[in-house]
C-alpha cells in the first residue's frame, strides 16, 4: 500500500506486548536473513513483562556516521541513516559504541556492522517498513502524524537527552503529554527495583 | 513458497502478524514434510507406499473392525483448523460413509464451554461483535485470555479501546502483557472466576447498575440469578476468587455505570470442570446492563484456532449437524438426510465426545480411529492415558503433514495438505468467512485432505456421495447443508467473500448483507426472543491442592509455539524464541522450595511429571506454577493435568491440577542432552 510522503515512524513502548513479530519479520529481508535489525529487549523479567522495541531512531546528527574513521555510514536525502556500506566498514565498532540507542551490531561472520535502515527498500517505494506493518500490537506504526495525533494520547516526540548531549531524532516516540524531551538517567539495574507488578504484592492489597 | 507479505488491505487485521504467522510459510517446503502415504511395517518402521495401498488397508480396516464390532467401534477425530469445507466432509464422512456416532474434533479442547454457554443464554454459539466494535468499548473485561500471546492481533484493538478513553480490566492468575497495561488486574485464582463474576453483579445490583427495563423485556430468569448473588458479597465473593475484596468492588465500579462495554474470555475461564459455568457467570454481567447488540457493547469468545468457529459449525462434532443443527432434532436430521440423500434412520445419533473417545478406547470399546487435523498425544489431558489409549488400538490411521507425536502411533499415515495446498474458506473469530487461495500444490505424493477423505468414502461404498470436483463444490453443498440452520451460510459465496472482504453469518440469502453483530434490538434467538439468564453457583475444581500436592497448576501456551508444537517446533526461529518449556514460579514459593532461577524442578502430579528449568518471576501468583503445553513426551504439561471434563461441554480441566514442586538435579536422559534446538535442554 503506498502512503503519502508525510508518513513517519512512530515507537510506543507503553504497548509493546513482546511478542518477537518484528524480530521475525525483520530477519527475514535477504540483506540480512536470519539477523534481526529491530532489536528487542525484556527489560527485567524477573520482575515484570515489560517489553521494548528499538530501531534506529535516524538522528538527525547520526553519532554512527560521526565517528566512523571509514566514512562508511550515509544519510539519505530523506534523513534516513544508511546501515554501513560494505566496501568501507572496516569493523572497528566505533559505531556500535557510540550510539546512545545501542542500534549499530557488529556481526563477527561478515566483519561488519549492520542497523536498521528504516526498510529504505520498503519506505522508498511508499510501502511501510516490516516490523511496523506486522506488530500487532501498534507498539510500532509507520503512518501520518496527523493520524496519531488523532487516535492516541500519547505525544509523539523526536528529542532525547543523554546526560549533557541533546539527540534530535528521525523516528518518534511516544511519551505522556507532559513530557517534551526524553531524559535518558543511568540508573542501576540491581538497586532500583520495580514492585510495582509483584502479584504477591497486589494480593496483599497493597 | 519462498517468503510472505502482509496483506494490509484485510480489515481484521491489515497486515498484523505474531510471530508464527510470520513464519508461518517455511511450513511448505519443509524436510520434515509427509511426502507420501506410509505403512508401518512390523520389525522395519514407517514405509512409504502407494495411496492405493494406503487407502485400501484403511478401508479394509474401517470394514474389518466395524463387521466385528459394530459401526461405532470406530471413531474419528477432526480439528479446527480444517477449512469449512474439509470440517463439513469429516462430519458428512462420518455420518455417511463410516457411519459411525463417534465422531469429534479438537475445538472440544477448546471452544466448547464457550459456545455452550452462549447457545444457553442467547441461542447462537458465536461472538456476538465484529472487532471492530471493542474500541468503542468504555468498559472492557478480559477474563482468562492471554490476548497478547494468544490472539496477538486483538491487542491493537485493546489498546485502541484506551486511547478512546475505555478502562481495560484483565483477570488472570499471571500477569501477561495486556494484564501489565490494564487499568485493574485483578489476579483471579484458577479457578475462582465465579468469585469475581458473581461479587461483580451483587455490587451492580446493590449500586443499581442493572438496566431492569432491558431485563424486563428481554430476558427471562434474572430473579433467579438475583437470589443466588445476593451471598456473592465482595468478602465471600474475595475468598472464592482468592483476591482482595477491593478489586471486586473496583471491577464493578468500572464496568457497573460505563455506558458502552465488551467482555471477552477465552481458555482461562473456560477450560475447567464448571467451564460452562464460569462463562455463564460473566455473560450474566453482559445480559444485566443491557449492554449488547449494539455499537461499542458487545460480547465474545477468543477462538484457540484458525478455524475455531468455522470447524464448530458443520458437523464435524458428535452432538452436531451442519448449519449448528442438532443430530437429535428430528427437523434437522431429516433437512440433512434430503441435502445428503440418504435416510433419515441412517444418520447415526449422538456419540462420544473426545475425551470418552479415548476413554472408551481404553476400555476396548472402540477399536480403530482415524484422526486429522489434531495432535491428541499432547493435546489432551493426562498423557501417560492417551498413550495407553493409543497402544490398545487395533488400527490407527492419521492424516497429517508432519509426522506428529500421534502419528508415531499410527498403522498408516497419510500424507495431506497446508491451507495454503488448497483453497476453501475458515470462519473468524467474528463470525466472518473468510476466503483462502491456493499458493501451491502439495509437494511430491502428498495430496489435499478432502481427495483423501472422498477416496476413502469411495472405498467404503459411498462414492455417489462423495463426488466432488473441487473443493468449490464442498462449498456449494456446505451452503445447502448450512441453510436455514443457526450457522447459516446460504447466501455466502466465494465471489462475495472476496467483494466484501468476509461475510459475517448467518446470510441466508444472496442479497441479505451477513450479520455482524448479533442481537440488535434485543432479538435473540430462543424461540422466545429472549437471553435466558442463568444462575452460578461456585463449586471446587476437580482436583485442588491439599497437603500432598499443595501448588496449582495452570498451564498454557507462548506466543511463538503454537497448540501441540508439530508446526512450530520445528521452525528454528520460532525455538529459538522459546526452545524449552519453563516452570513459572514466583519467588516467595520458589524461596520456600529452595528454588533459584534457573534450576531444573519437578513438577509432578498424580498422574506424571515433567523436568523443566524454573522461571522465578513476581508476575504470578504465589500459589500457582504455569507450564506451557506445546512440547511432547517427557516435556509435556499435560503429563499432569486431569482428565475431568465439564458435564456440559466435556471440555477438560487443564487450568487448574494439584502438584508439588522440587528442586532436581539436571536431567541426563538422551533426549536432555540433545542441542537446545534439537529438543534438549542444555
Amino acid at each position: 500500500m503506498n502512503g503519502p510522503e508525510n508518513m513517519e515512524f512512530f515507537m510506543d513502548h507503553s504497548r509493546c506486548i513482546g511478542c518477537r513479530a518484528c524480530v521475525q519479520a525483520c530477519e527475514e529481508c535477504d540483506t540480512h536473513r536470519g539477523v534481526s535489525m529491530i532489536h528487542l529487549e525484556t527489560i527485567m523479567r524477573p520482575d515484570s513483562v515489560q517489553t521494548a522495541p528499538q530501531v534506529c531512531m535516524h538522528c538527525d546528527e547520526p553519532i554512527c556516521a560521526q565517528v566512523c574513521p571509514a566514512d562508511a555510514i550515509k544519510k539519505t536525502d530523506d534523513g534516513v541513516v544508511q546501515s554501513s556500506l560494505k566496501p568501507r566498514c572496516i569493523g572497528c565498532s566505533n559505531c556500535v559504541l557510540a550510539c546512545p540507542f545501542g542500534v549499530p551490531k557488529y556481526t563477527v561472520e561478515i566483519n561488519q556492522m549492520m542497523k536498521c535502515d528504516m526498510c529504505y527498500d520498503r519506505t522508498s517505494i511508499g510501502k511501510r517498513p516490516m516490523c511496523a506493518t506486522v506488530c500487532p500490537s501498534g507498539a510500532l506504526a509507520f503512518t501520518t502524524r496527523e493520524n496519531i495525533e488523532r487516535t492516541r494520547q500519547g505525544l509523539a516526540i523526536r528529542e532525547w537527552q543523554f546526560g549533557g548531549e541533546i539527540v534530535r531524532t528521525k523516528v518518534n516516540v511516544l511519551v505522556p503529554r507532559n513530557v517534551d524531551r526524553v531524559d535518558v538517567t543511568i540508573e542501576q539495574i540491581d538497586t532500583t527495583g520495580t514492585d510495582e507488578y509483584d502479584v504477591a504484592r497486589l494480593l496483599a492489597g497493597d | 513458497m519462498i517468503g510472505f507479505e502482509p496483506w494490509e488491505d484485510f480489515p481484521f487485521n491489515q497486515g498484523r502478524l505474531c510471530p508464527k504467522g510470520v513464519k508461518r510459510y517455511m511450513q511448505d517446503e519443509h524436510p520434515d514434510r509427509l511426502k507420501a502415504p506410509l505403512v508401518r511395517k512390523d520389525g522395519i518402521g514407517f514405509v512409504p507406499v502407494s495411496w492405493d495401498e494406503a487407502l485400501d488397508k484403511v478401508a479394509g480396516e474401517i470394514k474389518r473392525i466395524q463387521r466385528q464390532y459394530g459401526n461405532d467401534a470406530f471413531a474419528l477425530f477432526g480439528g479446527a483448523s480444517l477449512t469449512n469445507e474439509k470440517a463439513y466432509l469429516m462430519g458428512k464422512f462420518a455420518r455417511v460413509a463410516v457411519r459411525t456416532a463417534n465422531i469429534d474434533y479438537n475445538g472440544r479442547l477448546c471452544m466448547v464451554s464457550a459456545g455452550a454457554a452462549s447457545k444457553k443464554v442467547f441461542g447462537v454459539d458465536r461472538s456476538a461483535n465484529p472487532w471492530s466494535d471493542i474500541p468503542l468499548a468504555k468498559a472492557i473485561l478480559v477474563a482468562g485470555a492471554n490476548v497478547a500471546e494468544c490472539a496477538p492481533i486483538t491487542t491493537n484493538y485493546l489498546w485502541q479501546a484506551r486511547e478512546n478513553g475505555g478502562k481495560l480490566i484483565v483477570m488472570d492468575p499471571r500477569m501477561t502483557p495486556i494484564a501489565r497495561n490494564a487499568d485493574l488486574y485483578i489476579p483471579v485464582r484458577s479457578g475462582g472466576d465465579i468469585g469475581v463474576f458473581n461479587g461483580m453483579l451483587h455490587v451492580m445490583i446493590e449500586r443499581g447498575w442493572i438496566d431492569r427495563e432491558f431485563i424486563a423485556q428481554h430476558t427471562t430468569g434474572w430473579e433467579q440469578v438475583e437470589e443466588v448473588v445476593r451471598k456473592y458479597t465482595p468478602q465471600y465473593a474475595a475468598r472464592i476468587a482468592g483476591v482482595p475484596a477491593g478489586m471486586i468492588v473496583k471491577a464493578a465500579e468500572i464496568w457497573g455505570p460505563a455506558p458502552s462495554s465488551f467482555l471477552l474470555h477465552a481458555r482461562g475461564i473456560e477450560h475447567h470442570s464448571k467451564g460452562v459455568q464460569n462463562c455463564m457467570a460473566a455473560i450474566n454481567l453482559v445480559v444485566a446492563t443491557g449492554r449488547i447488540g449494539k455499537e461499542g457493547c458487545g460480547y465474545a469468545m477468543i477462538t484457540g484456532q484458525g478455524n475455531g468457529q468455522g470447524g464448530r459449525e458443520q458437523g464435524q462434532k458428535c452432538d452436531q449437524l451442519p448449519g449448528a443443527r442438532d443430530i437429535e432434532n428430528p427437523d434437522h436430521r431429516k433437512y440433512i438426510a434430503g441435502v445428503w440423500g440418504v435416510p433419515e434412520e441412517s444418520i447415526p445419533h449422538k456419540g462420544l465426545s473426545m475425551v470418552p473417545i479415548v476413554e472408551a478406547v481404553h476400555e476396548g470399546k472402540i477399536k480403530g480411529l482415524l484422526a486429522i487435523s489434531c495432535n491428541p498425544m499432547v493435546s489432551l489431558p493426562n498423557n501417560s492415558y492417551v498413550r495407553e489409549a493409543c497402544e490398545k488400538l487395533e488400527f490407527f490411521c492419521q492424516v497429517d503433514f508432519f509426522l506428529s507425536e500421534s502419528a508415531r502411533y499410527a498403522d498408516v499415515v497419510l500424507a495431506g495438505s497446508l491451507m495454503e495446498e488448497d483453497e476453501g474458506t475458515t470462519t473468524n473469530v467474528e463470525g466472518r468467512v473468510i476466503h483462502h487461495q491456493k499458493a501451491v500444490s502439495p509437494p511430491a505424493d502428498a495430496r489435499v485432505d478432502w481427495k483423501i477423505i472422498c477416496d476413502l468414502a469411495a472405498r467404503l461404498g459411498a462414492a455417489d456421495k462423495f463426488r466432488y470436483n473441487s473443493s468449490r463444490e464442498i462449498f456449494e453443498e456446505l451452503r445447502l447443508a448450512s441453510k436455514g440452520g443457526i450457522a447459516d451460510y446460504y447466501g455466502i459465496t466465494w465471489e462475495r467473500v472476496d467483494r466484501e472482504k468476509g461475510v459475517f453469518w448467518p446470510c441466508p440469502s444472496a442479497d441479505h448483507p451477513g450479520t455482524p453483530r448479533l442481537y440488535e434490538g434485543g432479538k435473540f434467538n430462543h424461540p422466545d426472543g429472549k437471553a435466558h439468564f442463568q444462575p452460578v453457583e461456585w463449586k471446587p475444581a476437580a482436583e485442588e491442592t491439599d497437603s500432598e500436592y499443595p501448588v496449582i497448576l495452570t498451564t498454557g501456551r507462548v506466543v511463538s509455539h503454537y497448540l501441540s508444537g508439530t508446526q512450530t517446533r520445528r521452525i528454528g526461529a520460532l525455538v529459538d524464541q522459546y526452545p524449552q518449556p519453563v516452570c513459572e514460579i514466583h519467588p516467595l514459593l520458589a524461596t520456600r522450595l529452595d528454588i533459584a532461577e534457573g534450576d531444573f524442578v519437578k513438577v509432578e502430579s498424580r498422574r506424571g511429571s515433567v523436568i523443566v528449568r524454573a522461571n522465578v518471576v513476581k508476575t504470578i501468583r504465589p500459589d500457582t506454577v504455569f507450564v506451557p503445553y506445546h512440547w511432547p513426551l517427557d516435556r509435556a504439561a499435560n503429563n499432569m493435568t486431569v482428565r475431568a471434563i465439564d458435564p456440559i461441554s466435556n471440555i477438560p480441566e487443564f487450568k487448574i491440577c494439584a502438584v508439588r514442586v522440587s528442586k532436581v538435579s539436571p536431567p541426563h536422559d538422551a533426549l536432555a542432552e540433545l542441542p537446545m534446538e534439537a529438543g534438549g535442554v542444555r
